[in-house]
């Protein structure tokens, strides 16, 4: 393996590891103020119980989430010194502005973990709500940052390197937008999916304790909303994409030539040699209507691309329609609980559609790390889109390989203990109708 | 005074801040490790105790330096991760598994077999990142990340070896590794009302203090033929040598409260200590980022970046400042109830 093939792969792993932990930081604070809320005007003890335990999860992803997050910001600069001295002054900014939101999210969050007898009712509900609160920014403003590698603004360059730079221009570029509200939704989607998988699955096992109905409410209520809109704001980057990285497009919907009434090929193999898809299920006019909205309209292809600035496109493409598939799936159940739910029919009683709510649950994980990768693969060879090669960033130091492996143990070790961790805290959960402890005894 | 050297300023605020808050958590770790006699298990809790609702907070001071190091000294930022890529591999594994550790022990379940293993690899952790760390600035410091730019291209021992693996670097790494013991050991002085529980820790104030006096002469010795910077800045200038005593007299008050038990003065006298150490470090290598060339002006960011960091700060400030003072109010203030209630 080359070097600059290892710097990828640690940089794809630590992102992909760190982004599932992200994305629980995001949606997670917000299920547990939820419970925590209702506890307190209802009095219903089973809340509180849920609060306190939805916590106890959360505690072990917002470290490992912690930490993983110091990691990357240290490997910017191990593995792409070059992009970090030529983009540091540009996108430092939104960084900066993270590293604010995340002084914050960790204070409110020591606060809501330890401070249950500590500080007032209101107190506590409040520190929840600004760890739910700064958890979404801290993803806003580092979508920023990627969204400005994109979509590359705000300096201009003057050989080879920037200058009359506009931090406040980089924060804006033009894929801002767009990625951010897709980001922000999937966090809310994907784990609320997650959530209400396991308690459906746990009530599907016999478990009927209110604790998992009220659970699964309550994940539901965070995720089926977001659900529903994700295709929507997909539609929305995919217009941006289409608009300023005809590359990337080209390469995500497998659509080799320049042409009027391009169509949306389903699956298939791309195959770059032949010029053409194999084995895919074309439909005509869609892309076309999806990406300008308008069944005319040209939609450059791969031939207008150097052969040298193709990304890889078998891996693109079938991410993004594993995305896009995982995507259509979860809004449709995400309609079918809005249409339970105007009929007031608890979720608890339909087998179907907690089956349904179980298939969801990895799902909108999966979306994650393939839209990702749409996104950072599609952007290839670039680091910075039309400005600088991912290959004349990567650090100069021989022997990458060796460090990358090292990093993959370190990760698949924390990958398994976290797994082993979690599931603990699951199957400990009640079992029966009106189990639970006293709030008094801790949870 | 430049923007630039506003913000290198706040840099080294930050550090210091790491170093009084995230340097005393590693410290627990050791002392973790070093629990010894028949109230071990209480030293231990009381540690974790300590710990558990500040760790999050405390470690983002470190992730703030770095972030302001490389949006305001990209320059700076690229030459240091370059040759000090090994041992800040080194560092980061060992702030994931402490992080995670910590965490698992916390909220992994019941006291057994499990969670003690969690503890073993918490203060091992512990021991290796602030010997890292210490290197890493020592490295710095010496003026040899500086230097690395003359080693030929194809020697990998010059360009990422020699820089750290040499006796000075390594030196502050135990100085920094005892600095921490030191903090911990002497805050831990007063998060317990318990008296041999706290006379533990006083004994573990002590030792630890003597021993950051030992680390800095042996610094001191080996800076005088690998870092001739660091020496002329610590020893040669005009306002070294007053510096100098003024640390050496803290050094000795924070020992003598601590043998005449008076723990909150200790408490202060260590915390001055270390903050003049690293001042005193920054001082020397005034104004140089990455000594022996690459000046803070010559690193900076353009005006611009500087100004909106600069506004971005003290906006944070306004939030920032409130919501810590409340967090430690909450939790270290005298009113301390028993801890880990959500257990
Ligand atoms: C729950 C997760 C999830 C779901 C259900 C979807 N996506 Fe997505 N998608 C993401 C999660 C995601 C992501 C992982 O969050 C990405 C990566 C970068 C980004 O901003 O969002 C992304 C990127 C991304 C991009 C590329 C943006 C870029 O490269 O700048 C497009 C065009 C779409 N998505 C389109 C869609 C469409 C048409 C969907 C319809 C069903 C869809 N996504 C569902
Ligand atoms: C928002 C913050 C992000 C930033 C600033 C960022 C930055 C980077 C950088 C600097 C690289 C290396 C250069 C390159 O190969 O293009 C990279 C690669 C990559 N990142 Fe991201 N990334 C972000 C989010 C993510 C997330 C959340 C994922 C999740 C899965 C991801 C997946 C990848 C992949 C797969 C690569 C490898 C691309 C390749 O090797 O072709 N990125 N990213
Ligand atoms: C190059 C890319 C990235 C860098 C350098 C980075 C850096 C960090 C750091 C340092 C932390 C620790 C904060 C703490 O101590 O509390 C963190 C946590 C977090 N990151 Fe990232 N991150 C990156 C990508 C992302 C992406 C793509 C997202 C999502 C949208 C994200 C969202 C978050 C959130 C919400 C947290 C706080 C929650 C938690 O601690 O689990 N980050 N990140």
């Amino acid at each position: 393996m080359s070097d600059l093939l290892a710097a990828r792969f640690q940089m794809a792993m630590s992102l992909a590891f760190h982004i599932i932990f992200a994305v629980v930081g995001i949606a997670m604070p917000v299920m547990m103020v939820v419970a925590e809320h209702r506890w307190r005007r209802t009095g219903d003890p089973v809340y509180l119980d849920l609060a306190k335990r939805w916590a106890r999860g959360t505690a072990i992803l917002f470290a490992v989430g912690a930490v993983s997050g110091t990691v990357l910001s240290f490997e910017l600069g191990l593995l792409w010194p070059t992009f970090m001295r030529f983009a540091g002054a540009i996108i430092g900014m939104p960084f900066s502005l993270e590293g604010f939101a995340f002084f914050t999210e960790a204070i409110f969050l020591g606060v809501y973990l330890y401070g249950w007898e500590r500080v007032s009712a209101r107190a506590h509900l409040f520190a929840g709500a600004m760890v739910a609160a700064s958890g979404a920014l801290s993803g806003v403003f580092v979508v920023t940052a990627n969204a400005w590698m994109n979509t590359p603004t705000g300096f201009d360059l003057v050989n080879g390197a920037p200058v009359n730079v506009r931090p406040v221009a980089a924060m804006l570029s033009a894929a801002a937008p767009a990625q951010v509200l897709h980001m922000t939704l999937a966090a809310y989607a994907a784990t609320g999916f997650a959530v209400a998988g396991i308690h459906a699955f746990l009530i599907l096992r016999g478990r009927r304790a209110a604790f998992h109905r009220h659970a699964l409410t309550i994940a539901l209520l965070v995720g089926a909303p977001a659900a529903v809109l994700q295709p929507i704001s997909g539609d929305y980057a995919a217009a941006m994409v289409a608009r300023h990285q005809p590359a990337k497009l080209a390469a995500m919907e497998s659509l080799f030539h320049t042409q009027r009434h391009a169509p949306i090929v389903l699956g298939g193999w791309p195959d770059a040699s032949q010029r053409r898809t194999r084995f895919g299920v074309p439909l005509p006019y869609a892309l076309s209507l999806l990406a300008f909205h308008d069944p005319n309209a040209t939609v450059t292809g791969l031939d207008s691309v150097p052969r040298d600035q193709w990304p890889n496109l078998p891996a693109v493409h079938l991410s993004f329609d594993v995305m896009v598939a995982c995507g259509t799936y979860m809004a449709i159940v995400g309609l079918w609980t809005a249409w339970l739910a105007r009929r007031r029919t608890d979720f608890a009683r339909s087998q179907r559609f907690l089956l349904a709510v179980v298939i969801g649950a990895p799902l909108g994980f999966i979306a994650i790390e393939t839209g990702w990768t749409v996104t950072e693969l599609g952007r290839q060879p670039w680091i910075i889109y039309g400005v600088l090669r991912t290959a004349d960033a990567v650090t100069p130091m021989p022997g990458q390989p060796w460090r990358t492996g090292v990093f993959a143990l370190v990760y698949v070790f924390l990958a398994i203990v976290v797994t082993v961790l979690l599931s603990r805290q699951i199957v400990r959960s009640p079992m029966h109708t009106g189990e639970f402890r006293t709030p008094g005894g801790g949870a | 005074m430049s923007a630039a050297t506003v913000l290198a300023g706040t840099l080294v605020v930050a550090l210091n801040a790491y170093v009084l808050l995230g340097g005393a958590d590693f410290g627990g770790g050791v002392w973790d490790l070093l629990a010894r006699g028949p109230r071990a298990e209480s030293q231990r809790q009381l540690v974790a105790q300590a710990i558990g609702p500040v760790w999050e907070a405390n470690h983002v001071w470190l992730i703030l330096a770095i972030v302001l190091l490389f949006t305001c000294f990209p320059a700076a930022f690229a030459r240091i991760v370059v040759p000090l890529n090994l041992p800040l591999t080194g560092m980061l594994i060992g702030i994931v598994l402490r992080g995670s550790a910590f965490a698992f022990r916390g909220y992994g379940g019941d006291r057994d077999a499990v969670q003690r293993r969690w503890g073993r690899v918490f203060a091992m952790a512990s021991l290796v990142t602030p010997l890292l760390l210490g290197t890493t600035l020592g490295a710095v410091a010496s003026g040899a990340v500086g230097g690395v730019a003359t080693a030929a291209p194809g020697d990998f021992a010059a360009r990422y070896l020699a820089p750290w693996l040499a006796p000075f670097p390594l030196s502050v790494g135990v100085f920094t590794l005892a600095c921490f013991a030191f903090l911990a050991a002497t805050y831990l002085t007063l998060e317990t009302t318990d008296g041999p529980l706290r006379d533990d820790f006083r004994r573990r104030a002590l030792a630890s203090g003597v021993a950051v006096g030992a680390a800095a002469l042996a610094g001191l010795l080996a800076a005088g033929p690998a870092a001739p910077l660091m020496r002329h800045g610590l020893l040669g200038s005009g306002w070294a040598l007053p510096f100098q005593l003024a640390t050496g007299v803290v050094a000795l008050t924070a020992l003598g409260a601590l043998v005449w038990r008076r723990y909150a003065l200790a408490r202060r006298c260590a915390v001055l200590q270390v903050s003049l150490v690293l001042w005193g470090w920054a001082w020397s290598q005034y104004p140089y980022v990455v000594p022996p060339d690459l000046t803070i002006e010559a690193a900076a960011a353009p005006t611009v970046t500087l100004r909106l960091v600069l506004a971005a700060l003290v906006l944070g400030a306004l939030v920032l400042v409130p919501s810590l003072f409340y967090l430690f109010r909450v939790f270290k203030g005298s009113d301390r109830r028993s801890a880990v209630s959500h257990q």
